[in-house]
């Protein structure tokens, strides 16, 4: 049985070049490129796996606004069958459950066309950090919910089985979950490949479909930031540490700078010398 | 009087995960604000529930939600979520609380959906404001560049998933009683996700949380057998090992030692970060520790404008000079003893 992926995919900015103004305390915004979310691509090559093993087709879907294009483009470019864009005014401000919210009524629409076995999703956006869209999305499309992938075991398509391996802060589980199941992938998961050349060719002709909330079964109040419970507050740098004493080891000797540091600390009550040996 | 602050303990039978015991903690702070109670949330199959509920009162919890059904051992997503929300639907909790876990984020997104209030992820501090009575919840977005405070105005209960290791184990009060609220929720028979296999982490296991020192190694360690030395200076400190994500990617250490954003979180009384450059992804995750010792033989490393001290020089020279004058401060310590 081949099987029909629809992989999310999450446009953002570079996180590591993105500061807040000290003067203004806002977001600095401009000159940030964008990029697809790193664990995303994951996310995607574990849908072309898939595929290449058991046939089917990946629709890849974002939402975000109309630039979120070139990240579409480049996800067809490593031969993704369908690109949809969601797109509107509307959508603006959306936490993880206004978010979930339109992207499963998106993946209502897709499944309406073709039945959708697996949404694959990144373990969670750089920028946002939650990791709470995958999950969302299982609850609200009603699918077998299997988070944190580490490794992917098996498809059984026929069966519609699938097993994966998950990471857990103090082991590992291997999960048996039927279909139609919402997975998140990490970057541990597989190794992401490079876009062959003929597909990228060919990715610049296919069209990518822009959806509104108008192309959607939504309620404009569960949209957007009207539809998100939560509210950011404020947002501010992380507080600084002082600069402390710095000690240049070459100014007297390896033995003078680890004795001068171990006298700091005796001086502040950190004593290694209870002579345990 | 405001509804509950709840905490779901995370536990493998009867083993529970040391953040939902900070939890309590904070459940507890946060219930004297709001002039509620803090609780715990025992969810599985309730036969290991008399233990954990004692600890759970133990530190500090006033009332056990204790929920018992075999469909919630072990745990899975699908369950555990339908169980959590129609408890949060009978009882009104204020908030819920979770630890920022695999499991804890899994099931925090799933049941914040199905009640569709807001959750805050991977918090690294909470308060009640005075004036609305509302959580700020504040957590690093962008990599840990920044800092968002996180309000849940009109919907409840508002819920979080916090970091684990970002706040205190609170004092256990042995012999803590509370009032138990058992239940036996109906669930769906059949269940779509299995746990076929669970394979712990090896035994060598690496606390980094609660250890009083840590000695870290980054890039600047060069190769993996650079970190036997480490394990030396760290053992003579009675401290571990710990790592930043670049060490981990090179494959020198397992990721279990990674300290960062994307490992975790420590509050160590020494930290010594060796060869550490200091990238914001990692500070994000040690900034907490009492004191930060740097060695780095990169002057303008960043490192060393949040360390306490820093030493810039040859960190194959600098560790074998620590580890020879802690030695050295023993024996004099234990010839004095000696002496005595």
């Amino acid at each position: 049985m081949a099987i029909h992926s629809v992989v999310c995919v999450k446009q953002v900015p570079d996180t590591t070049q993105v500061r807040i103004d000290p003067d203004t305390g806002s977001l600095i915004r401009a000159g940030i490129p964008s990029v697809i979310n790193p664990f995303d691509l994951h996310a995607v090559e574990a849908a072309l796996r898939l595929r290449d093993e058991h046939g089917g087709t990946i629709t890849a879907l974002s939402m975000g606004p109309p630039q979120a294009e070139e990240s579409l483009r480049k996800v067809l470019g490593f031969g993704v069958d369908r690109a949809v864009l969601l797109t509107d005014r509307a959508f603006a401000g959306a936490d993880t459950l206004a978010t979930t919210y339109a992207l499963a009524a998106a993946i209502r629409r897709i499944a309406a066309d073709q039945p959708v076995d697996l949404v694959i999703c990144g373990k969670q956006s750089i920028d946002g950090d939650t990791g709470q869209v995958g999950p969302g999305l299982a609850r609200r499309l009603d699918l077998s919910q299997v988070t944190y992938i580490c490794e992917l075991e098996s498809l059984d398509s026929d069966a519609g089985i699938i097993r994966a391996w998950r990471q857990l802060e103090n082991g590992r589980e291997l999960l048996e979950a039927r279909l139609p199941a919402a997975l998140t992938i990490t970057e541990t998961c597989n190794r992401i490949r490079y876009a062959s050349l003929p597909d990228m060719i060919a990715a610049s002709d296919k069209a990518i479909e822009t959806w509104g909330m108008n192309e959607i079964e939504v309620e404009r109040d569960h949209l957007g930031l009207k539809g998100s419970p939560t509210r950011v507050s404020k947002i501010f740098a992380p507080p600084v540490r002082q600069r402390g004493e710095i000690i240049i080891a070459a100014d007297s000797s390896p033995a003078a700078a680890a004795a001068a540091v171990m006298d700091r600390l005796a001086e502040r009550g950190i004593t290694f010398d209870e002579g345990d040996g | 009087m405001a509804g509950d602050v709840w905490v779901v303990i995370e536990h493998e039978g009867e083993s529970a995960a040391n953040v939902s015991w900070e939890l309590l903690g904070i459940a507890a702070r946060l219930a004297g604000d709001l002039d509620s109670q803090p609780a715990a949330v025992i969810l599985g199959d309730g036969d290991n529930s008399d233990f954990l509920t004692r600890h759970a009162f133990s530190y500090g919890a006033a009332t056990a939600y204790v929920a018992g059904n075999k469909s919630l051992t072990p745990f899975t997503a699908g369950p555990h979520s339908q169980a959590l929300a129609a408890l949060a639907r009978k009882y009104n909790p204020e908030i819920i609380l979770l630890g920022a876990t695999t499991r804890g984020r899994d099931l925090a997104s799933a049941v914040a959906t199905d009640l569709e209030t807001g959750l805050t992820a991977d918090c690294t501090e909470l308060e009640v404001d005075p004036e609305s009575g509302l959580l700020r919840q504040t957590r690093p977005a962008f990599g840990g560049n920044i800092l968002a405070t996180i309000i849940t105005p009109g919907h409840r209960p508002q819920m979080a998933t916090v970091r684990p290791g970002v706040f205190p184990l609170p004092q256990a009060a042995a012999g803590a009683t509370g009032k138990v609220v058992a239940s036996k929720p109906r669930l769906a028979k059949e269940q779509r996700v299995h746990r076929l296999q669970f394979l712990p982490n090896p035994e060598e296991e690496v606390s980094l949380h609660g250890a009083d020192v840590i000695v870290a190694g980054g890039r600047g360690m060069r190769k993996a057998k650079n970190f036997i030395m480490l394990g030396d200076l760290a053992r003579e400190l009675g401290g571990v090992v710990g790592a930043s994500r670049g060490a981990v990617d090179a494959g020198w250490v397992s990721a279990r030692h990674q300290v960062g954003q994307t490992g975790q979180t420590v509050r160590p009384i020494l930290y010594i970060a060796v060869g550490i450059s200091g990238a914001i992804q990692h500070v994000a995750g040690m900034q907490n520790s009492d004191i930060i010792v740097a060695i780095n033989n990169d002057p303008d490393a960043p490192i060393f404008d949040i360390a306490d001290y820093g030493i810039v020089g040859d960190l194959f020279e600098l560790v074998p000079a620590f580890i020879t004058e802690i030695r050295k401060r023993k024996d004099g310590a234990g010839a004095r003893e000696a002496a005595v």
